[in-house]
């Protein structure tokens, strides 16, 4: 439907690629139609991808949409064990690969390098639209799994086009807009981009392999206007730059999300993109993407104010976007007054809440527990403190990493830090800050309690100071706390 | 007709596709061209003709609401017809567009 309305009013632009070889809306919606067509004779019940982020996104989610099918892509990080279990959850799946990770998969029926499916696609006979009801799964995400067993999300047609016609305005933007896609295409934000994008308009380029100093000669290269960036990556771009503002003319937003953003980080990057509008874009993969958006003027509001609880605001996820209601529950299910902590709690017509062969996780009245924790301030600016379970629970407080870390990664020797508990006889659990030092600094753990006790309540003071030279992220930029436990609980750390 | 989020209609007397983004509760008199609306995939009644009061036309992709702004239509294909709520034509949204995030 998205395509049609797409090709119907600006079918000649530019949807994906770059300035001087891009495809065109109405050529997407031919490959698409032949792709349809192929999936349908190929017997295959769904369809998985095993590939970099890249124009074969698009056009495999809409051409499994188009065949009335589910569509999952896949983590190729994985194992060929990991992408082999993944694969086995699939119902009678057309696996479309990478060429390197072809021999990954190869023995199963049914598959085909990307290359492969494009060029049959655009030579097959265009097929009809399959006509599904709009509760159908669409696409299968399954979730970053930084707990155990990744399980998979099924995202409706339903929840899909209400994320996006809840969120963008049909045809949007300018013929020379271009947006720049780097996050890997399991991510829900890049399937929900593949669909925004293409509603907006506006001209889609991929880099797959994330580097710093590429994705900012793309910016200038393709005259890209907007881009959206997991957390660790604008780091590494604020690193790169140094001191000196980017030379990016034509960016005019930037969005971010997928994991918690170091306030240091932001203060940096928004000093370094000064004309640069930020938007901070929270959202979990069942919730079709975006739930809520801290935007741009809401950023300068805060950057520039003298009133700390407005300034405050920059560590905030913003307010809730239209059609989603939220609700922070104590432990025993009452809402928590406005201002307190508890687990979020969200409803709208765009989550989905059900997960394949464990089925619906909502309540009876619809509510999805996000297991994050959060507050909402008076203003209905949404603050999330962290996974429920990353929670540290010491003499009987609860403790969120989160706002100890967020203390410590502005201490002038501490250039990233993980904040977790560890099991303790005495206190159930202590408290250990693994950081990891800038270039030449050294830390002396008194000092560093000290730091935090000067800011906190003295329960939130540090027990433990670990420095290591590095911390451990998924490719998404989610920080892996259970690792990271594991490492300094293990026998042979000291 | 009831409505919920979701639910695609077409216009009976001319090419009008749309799906509702806010429903109205209980009973609505939805029409398009002084007709009313049926479900995408039902056969309009032979013999309508578009009523020559009702033909304002309408544009893809814009979203329709109606004086109390609680009700939503976006146009996924346009047609001639006027769309209305209890005879009353429905206005354009204006766009209020959140930040590009994904």
């Amino acid at each position: 439907m998205f395509l049609d309305m797409a090709v119907s009013a600006y079918g000649r632009r530019a949807a994906l690629g770059g300035r001087s070889d891009a495809i065109s809306y109405e050529s997407l919606s031919r490959t698409v139609a032949g792709g349809a067509r192929m999936i349908g004779a190929s017997g295959a019940r769904s369809v998985a991808f095993v590939g970099v982020n890249g124009p074969a996104l698009p056009a495999l989610l809409m051409a499994s949409a188009a065949a009335g099918v589910p569509f999952s892509p896949l983590n190729y990080r994985l194992s060929a064990d990991g992408l082999n279990q993944l694969l086995a959850c699939l119902d009678a799946p057309l696996i479309v690969a990478d060429d390197v990770f072809e021999s990954v998969v190869n023995h199963h029926d049914r598959v085909m390098t990307v290359n492969a499916w494009l060029s049959a696609a655009r030579a097959a006979d265009p097929a009809p639209a399959a006509d599904l009801p709009d509760d159908e799964c669409a696409v299968l995400l399954f979730t970053s799994g930084t707990t155990g067993r990744p399980k998979a999300a099924v995202l409706r047609h339903e929840n899909l086009v209400s994320y996006v016609v809840g969120t963008v305005e049909f045809g949007a933007a300018a013929p020379e807009d271009a947006v720049l896609i780097s996050v890997p295409p399991y991510h829900v934000a890049a399937v929900g981009s593949a669909l925004t994008n293409l509603y907006a308009g506006r001209r889609m380029v991929y880099l797959p392999n994330f580097d710093p100093g590429a994705w900012l000669a793309l910016v200038a290269d393709e005259g890209v206007t907007s881009a959206m960036v997991v957390p660790t990556m604008l780091a590494r771009i604020v690193e790169h730059l140094g001191d000196a503002p980017a030379d990016v003319a034509t960016l005019r937003s930037l969005a971010y999300g997928g994991a918690r953003m170091p306030v240091t980080v932001l203060e940096r990057a928004l000093r370094l993109f000064p004309e640069v509008g930020f938007a901070n874009a929270y959202g979990l993969t069942e919730t079709s993407s975006t739930i809520a958006v801290l935007t741009p003027e809401d950023h300068r509001e805060a950057a520039g104010s003298d009133d700390p609880r407005v300034r405050a605001r920059l560590t905030s996820v913003g307010r809730l976007v239209p059609g989603v209601e939220a609700e922070v529950r104590e432990p025993d299910g009452r809402p928590a007054a406005i201002g307190d902590a508890g687990e979020l709690w969200v409803r709208g017509p765009q989550i989905s809440g059900v997960y394949q062969g464990i089925g619906s996780v909502l309540d009876a009245d619809g509510w999805f527990p996000t297991r994050d924790r959060a507050r909402i301030d008076a203003a209905g600016y949404l603050f999330v403190d962290g996974r429920a379970d990353d929670v540290i629970i010491r003499g009987g407080e609860n403790i969120a990493p989160a706002q100890i870390e967020d203390v410590l990664v502005r201490h002038p020797a501490v250039r990233d830090v993980a904040v977790v508990g560890v099991p303790d006889d005495e206190w159930g659990e202590r408290i250990v800050a693994v950081v990891v030092l800038r270039e030449g600094a050294v830390v002396d753990a008194d000092e560093v309690r000290s730091f935090v006790r000067a800011r906190l309540r003295g329960s939130h003071t540090p027990d433990d100071v670990v420095v290591c030279r590095s911390l451990p992220y998924t490719p998404t930029g989610k920080v892996l706390r259970r690792e990271i436990v594991a490492e300094l609980t293990s026998p042979a750390s000291s | 007709m009831q409505i919920k989020t979701g639910a695609r209609y077409r216009s009976q007397v001319c090419d009008t596709e749309l799906i509702v983004v806010r429903p109205l509760p209980g009973d609505v008199d939805l029409t398009c061209g002084g007709h009313p609306l049926i479900d995408l995939k039902a056969e309009p009644t032979v013999g309508l003709t578009l009523k020559q009061d009702a033909d304002a036309g309408n544009a893809l992709g814009k979203r329709y609401t109606d004086g109390d702004r609680q009700l939503e239509l976006l146009v996924t294909k346009a047609g001639r017809g006027t769309l209305a709520v209890g005879g009353q034509p429905l206005v354009v949204k204006e766009a209020k567009p959140l930040p590009a995030s994904d």
